[in-house]
């Protein structure tokens, strides 16, 4: 019996073992060749060991200063990326957490209505409607703003349906009790829902974080003026067509670049992104 | 009636939804009433003048034999996407869950990608399979592969595929850690007193109560491949070769901001509306049922 699960064991740690090279494999390739010259990356195959490049070529992605098709500066890029990232997190958080309140928690007129109207919007991603809502973005004078770079994806309810899944789950004897002591709605939105809510705000920080840094087809359309191009978009235009030969010391660094922030807060959050779907789940 | 379980309030809760009846009421509303109206105009280049044209631009869509091409091959590449990266997903989460010892090594590892823009993620298997000198196009040549996702359209759908499910992959992964986490840790080990060994346990314990998961998931992957996964189509092929791996919602950005014909690009986007909302009732119908259990 002992032996069996032994074997059982070696088994499971060696198809964990085959997921996690397919998941490092393709970034270690892009450190090494974030450190390589424009030469030593054409010889076939490319090295598979690192070379000595490593700060010129990240100095050169950081400022720009550099041959690429698209010579932006990644530290601009990277800038104009977290502001929307953080508009989007604390936008989406805020404006869900009130309208789910509202939802789960009142009695009201017209409730079907405004929920049919908020979780319509649920599983409609900006892709799907990306030319009339470019339309109106420009009627609003919001191309090149961060505004238009961010408000627009902060409109779908999908932080919205996560909160109303959390909040169902909490006891109705809990609200019972509070507005037998007189509590007021409000009141009870922040000494109790909040504290209570915590959790499920680190998961759901963690996913619009995610969301908001990784945007592409939204800002590569908005943002026209190269000053407003977040790192996603600067880096496919660095990164050329197919037809162009790519300088790709370069790009790799700025891939680089752009996958350091939301894997920190990944790595940093995944214990409560865990506990918090739970919750969500139950 | 009044419900002591809820509170009451004339002004409050709509000063509470307002900002979120505002944001979808201009960015969601009112574009799809224009998509709508669009979709039956036709517009010359300059937007100087406005014709109506009725269902024009929609038979204009079904007569044309490479749009119902990107149909097809928006069919092909979410249902390789989503098997591919649900296989995965619960594979790695089941094994993670019986490890010893690990697994929050495995964990934190197998979520990396979770975090990694969908366009990297096109980049890096851009340049593992550039031709000639990717190292797996490199691999693949020594064994007597020829790989060129250039000129093949078969390499092309098999790049994007692969890129787009390892981005999807930890998102699975994730969720059904999370399911296996919330089956009872009693339910377990009463199977492993009645002497049922792991692969026993998986199929009659933990596979029929991740079913709901499972279901959650399958939706969202769907509208993930079917709509996500544009920043990867970009960064790898983009759409090609020729039209073979051009999906739906490449397509309408391409006819519309690269091709200038807004009709057909409003047309293809309320057919896109349509499919969602097809996707969505049916979510909402499983929800239904998943509540009562």
């Amino acid at each position: 019996m002992a032996k069996k699960n032994f074997l059982v064991e070696a088994f499971s740690h060696c198809i964990l073992i085959c997921g996690v090279l397919i998941v490092v494999f393709p970034l270690y390739l892009a450190l090494v060749a974030s450190s390589h010259t424009p030469q030593e990356l054409a010889q076939i195959p490319v090295p598979i060991w690192f070379g000595d490049q490593i700060w010129n070529n990240y100095a050169a992605a950081m400022s720009g200063n550099n041959d690429v098709s698209f010579p932006g500066s990644a530290a601009r890029m990277l800038w104009i990326t977290f502001v929307i990232a953080i508009i989007i997190t604390f936008g989406k958080i805020t404006v869900s957490l009130l309208s789910a309140f509202a939802l789960v928690f009142f009695q009201f007129r017209f409730q079907k209505v405004c929920f049919g109207t908020i979780f319509v919007t649920l599983m409609l991603p900006v892709e799907v409607r990306i030319g009339p809502t470019y339309q109106v973005v420009a009627n609003l004078h919001l191309i090149n703003t961060f505004a238009g770079l961010s408000i627009p994806l902060i409109a779908s309810a999908t932080a919205t349906f996560l909160f109303r899944q959390f909040f169902l789950t909490i006891p109705k004897e809990l609200i019972e009790a509070a507005r037998m002591d007189g509590v007021g709605p409000m009141r009870f939105f922040w000494d109790i829902l909040l504290p209570l809510s915590k959790t499920s705000i680190a998961a759901i920080f963690l996913i619009q974080f995610v969301f908001g840094w990784n945007q592409y087809l939204w800002p590569l359309i908005v943002a026209t003026n190269e000053n407003m191009y977040p790192i996603t978009v600067g880096l496919r235009r660095m990164f050329g067509g197919t037809d162009s030969p790519a300088q790709w010391n370069v790009v790799m660094a700025t891939a680089i670049l752009a996958t350091i922030p939301p894997t920190i807060v990944v790595l940093m959050m995944q214990k409560w992104f865990v506990k918090g779907l739970v919750d969500i789940e139950k | 009636m009044e419900r002591l379980s809820a509170f009451r309030s004339y002004w409050l809760v709509w000063l509470l939804l307002s900002p979120q009846l505002l944001l979808v009421g201009v960015f969601f509303f009112w574009p799809a009433v224009q998509a709508l109206v669009q979709s039956f105009q036709q517009q010359d280049a300059f937007g100087a003048s406005v014709t109506w044209v009725g269902l024009e631009n929609f038979w204009a869509l079904w007569r044309d034999t490479s749009y119902l091409g990107s149909v097809q091959i928006t069919f092909i590449f979410a249902s390789l996407v989503t098997g591919s990266s649900l296989f995965c997903g619960l594979l790695l989460a089941i094994f993670t869950e019986r490890v010893a010892f690990g697994s929050k090594f495995y964990q934190a590892v197998l979520l990396v990608p979770y975090a990694i823009a969908p366009v990297v993620s096109g980049v890096l298997w851009t340049f593992m399979f550039a031709t000639p000198n990717g190292v797996i196009s490199h691999w693949l040549a020594t064994i007597g592969l020829n790989w060129n996702h250039l000129l093949s359209g078969r390499d092309a759908m098999i790049l994007t595929v692969t890129a787009a499910a390892w981005k999807q992959t930890p998102y699975n992964f994730v969720f059904f850690l999370a399911g296996l986490h919330a089956i009872p840790k009693s339910l377990i080990e009463a199977s492993e007193m009645d002497g049922a060994g792991p692969w026993r346990r998986f199929w009659t314990i933990q596979l029929p109560l991740l079913t709901p998961t499972a279901f959650f998931l399958l939706v969202i992957n769907i509208v993930y491949s079917f709509f996500e996964t544009f920043a990867v189509i970009d960064a790898t092929t983009q759409g090609g070769p020729g039209r073979d791996t051009s999906t739906l919602v490449y397509r309408a950005y391409f006819d519309g901001f690269q091709g200038m014909d807004f009709g057909s690009s409003a047309a293809q986007s309320v057919v896109l509306m349509a499919m969602v909302i097809a996707l969505t009732v049916i979510q909402f119908k499983f929800l239904e049922k998943k509540v009562i259990y």
